[in-house]
């Protein structure tokens, strides 16, 4: 073996960090998947009709519909059957505040770094936290609500704001759109939503951390943000579970509505559950994120870093419906051990003057595949729309897979739309540069992989990067040489 | 410092040095000079621990340690520098991060307290004088666009910031012009001391008008087969090698 190979070996046989599970006492529903599943779910969530109907609806569309098989990715069949689609942990009474949150809780939430009482003294950031099922407790509710923010839990809003989730609910991503959307829309259980009125720019990061604890659990969350005219919001959102060996399902769906001239930021650090060196176990994470950017001037754009998941599909786009609005894709996957992602983006050109840009940047190491795939739609009307699309590959020893699936679909000769991609490795002759210097190999790897990546980084918000750098390097602890 | 006895080693089985002998001793500097393929960069490459060479026999003892024992940036952080005849391009790490990030490794090694931010700056921005380097080319992405004489120039800068007892430059000269070979040899000259050490590795006598060896040595075939002072290196300008190939070839029939 060479030298290469047993570092990428090293490199990639790094411990999960965030393996751990606590014995919470939890409200689940019945394992399996029937009608009276979600009537269950829906009336412990003590859901108006509308929603049940809609559910129900979504259900019945789902059934009728296939698994998804395009994607460059390899799994057993899952087995929706033995899987339980609802899991709460048991709190006698809701929490009015922070407070009462049951301490065992909490203390998850301080040994993933988010402590949610400081987070409340803290300025900056406002944070949701999602455990399997449900929200548990959101912070700065209410210096955000003087400023007529809303943020707090998906089903609060449905309490809450029933007219603003039934007008978008589904509006972005219908539930008719795929597999997963429509499995999402009939048994989703929380997440988070935001509502920022018009003229306000948000005065702090909004951020939902999700985390599967429960066993044999889907999570199936639902985020809705909702921009009116001239306003702004950055949103981030972290995802772990622990280290189980069978696999765990994660199929979210996250909408995103932009009004006119304004502006949102969606920033992903996904560190689900791999599986362990030998590929068993590990989280599919089945996502569908969508935005539409409605109003003209309005601007979407998408950030994330992916390390963790056993199997990831995933593709955060753009709708640019209005004239002059924007659609950003940045990402880092990062794809380990026997570690699949099938990720990118869409960017569908509607209005005049659109604009749109995909930066990509794969790290495949171990016996992992990653796949980019992307599509630049330029419909007959998006006169002058312009689209850059960057897609670089790193790939760390030879057992690994780079892969790119571009489409591009232009219907409007003024289009102007650009691809360039490269596919590099990390060379033996880099890492002994770095170790003549004094650097030891793995710090070699992870300043060579930020490097690599620091587009990317460069557009998270500065809490968010410094973690993704370091999460950079973990996941790819020991594999290089 | 450096006790390099009997070192034979080769590549895919193939040999390249077949028993070098060499001493060097504090203050000195010694000019490793010889035809292309005789093994000059190849004692470059396996002193500072490249992997791709394997050292079939013999021992280098630097100040008191197996060298072939140590770990590539063990070596770095002991002390021993290599100025590479064709340094590496790292995107999107910017020089000043990567040398800062070196630096402290090293320090780390020997027991020193990391620079912060502002120390280390104050410590880049006096060394940058040496090699006359902008800084503006140390905020860019390592080597990355950089000319030849750029990329050579950052080489001698990261060695007057790690601070090496031992500094190879393995053909230091190559695909410089004459203003950026002054520069270059004026730095190295300005960072000799009597602690310290110099190996150079030439094909050319013409930078050792600029760095002025006290021992020139000829390699021909893995092996040394001539040494002597500077005006071997004058001879070897004016007749060439193939007098010391003649001469080697005939004693080792």
């Amino acid at each position: 073996m060479s030298k290469d190979n047993q570092i990428l070996e090293d490199l990639t046989s790094k411990e999960y960090e965030h393996g751990w599970s606590v014995n919470l006492e939890v409200d689940e529903a019945p394992t399996g998947l029937t009608e009276d599943t979600i009537r269950w779910i829906s009336a412990k969530k003590e859901e108006p009709q509308w929603l049940l109907d809609w559910r129900l609806k979504a259900y019945k569309i789902w059934l009728a519909m296939d698994e998804p098989k395009w994607a460059n990715v390899h799994y057993p069949k899952i087995d929706l059957q033995s899987l339980k689609f609802y899991s709460a942990p048991k709190q006698s009474n809701k929490p009015k505040s922070l407070d009462e949150i049951d301490p065992e809780l909490l203390q998850i939430y301080e040994r993933l770094g988010i402590s949610l009482n400081e987070q409340k003294k803290l300025q900056g950031i406002a944070v949701d936290v999602v455990l399997d099922s449900v929200s548990v407790g959101t912070t700065f509710k209410d210096t955000l609500s003087k400023l007529g923010v809303i943020f707090c839990s998906f089903s609060e809003a449905v309490k809450e704001h029933p007219e603003l989730v039934k007008k978008y609910l589904g509006s972005v991503v219908p539930m008719t759109d795929n597999y997963y959307a429509a499995l999402n829309s009939a048994v989703f259980s929380d997440g988070s939503f935001c509502y920022i009125p018009k003229g306000t720019r948000c005065p702090m990061e909004l951020s939902t951390y999700f985390r599967i604890n429960a066993a044999n659990t889907g999570q199936f969350e639902r985020t809705l943000i909702i921009a009116e005219d001239n306003s702004y919001v950055s949103y981030l959102e972290g995802c772990t579970a622990p280290q189980r060996d069978e696999n765990q399902l994660h199929a979210a769906v996250v909408e995103i509505y932009a009004a006119k001239h304004a502006e949102v930021k969606y920033s992903t650090v996904q560190n689900w559950y791999p599986g362990n060196k030998e590929g068993v176990g590990g989280i599919y994470n089945f996502v569908t994120k969508r935005g539409i950017c409605a109003g003209d001037y309005s601007k979407i754009s998408w950030t994330q870093v992916e390390t963790g998941s056993a199997v990831t599909w995933k593709y955060p786009s753009c709708i640019l419906k209005g004239d002059y609005s924007i659609g950003e894709f940045y990402s880092v996957a990062v794809t380990n051990n026997y570690q699949q992602a099938d990720t990118g983006t869409k960017m569908i050109h509607i209005g005049k003057n659109t604009k749109s840009r995909i930066v990509s940047k794969g790290i495949s190491a171990g016996h992992s595949q990653n796949s980019y795939r992307g599509q630049v739609q330029v419909m007959k009307r998006a006169t002058n729309a312009r689209n850059f699309s960057q897609c670089d590959s790193l790939l760390m020893g030879n057992r690994c897979g780079a892969h790119t699936f571009p489409y591009i679909d232009i219907q409007n000769p003024s289009a102007k739309v650009e691809h360039e991609a490269t596919t590099s490795k990390i060379g033996e002759d880099q890492l002994f540069y770095c170790n003549q210097r004094g650097i030891a190999t793995e710090d070699a790897v992870a300043l060579i992989v930020n490097g690599y990546a620091k587009e990317v980084l460069n557009q998270l918000p500065m809490e968010f990067a410094v973690e993704a750098q370091k999460l950079l390097a973990l996941t790819l602890e020991g594999s290089v040489g | 410092m450096l006790s390099i006895k009997n070192l034979h080693a080769s590549i895919e089985g193939t040999p390249i040095l077949r028993g070098i002998n060499l001493e060097v001793k504090p203050g000195e500097v010694h000019a490793i000079m010889g035809p292309n393929g005789s093994g000059k960069s190849t004692l470059a490459s396996v002193l500072a621990g490249r992997e791709e060479y394997e050292v079939t026999e013999g021992e280098v003892i630097f100040m008191g340690k197996n060298l072939l024992e140590l770990s590539p940036e063990d070596r770095a952080r002991e002390g021993v520098f290599l100025a590479f005849q064709y340094p590496v391009e790292i995107p999107g790490v910017s020089s000043t991060n990567f040398l800062r990030t070196a630096v402290n490794q090293v320090r780390e090694y020997r027991g020193l307290e990391a620079l912060d931010a502002v120390k280390f700056l104050s410590i880049m921005k006096e060394k940058m004088k040496l090699v006359e380097i902008d800084q503006k080319l140390l905020s860019r992405s390592l080597n990355e666009g950089f000319s030849g004489g750029e990329k050579k120039r950052n080489e001698i800068f990261q060695m007057a910031m790690l601070e090496p007892s031992l500094s190879i430059l393995d053909e230091t000269d190559s695909g410089l012009d004459i203003d950026a070979l002054r520069i270059v040899s004026n730095g190295v000259n300005q960072l000799r001391s009597p602690e310290k050490a110099t190996i150079v590795v030439t094909h050319y006598q013409r930078l050792l008008d600029y760095i002025v060896p006290d021992f020139v040595h000829v390699l021909y075939n893995g092996r040394i087969v001539k040494s002597g002072t500077k005006e071997l290196a004058m001879e070897l300008e004016e007749k060439g090698y193939d007098w010391i190939k003649e001469e080697a070839d005939s004693t080792a029939v």
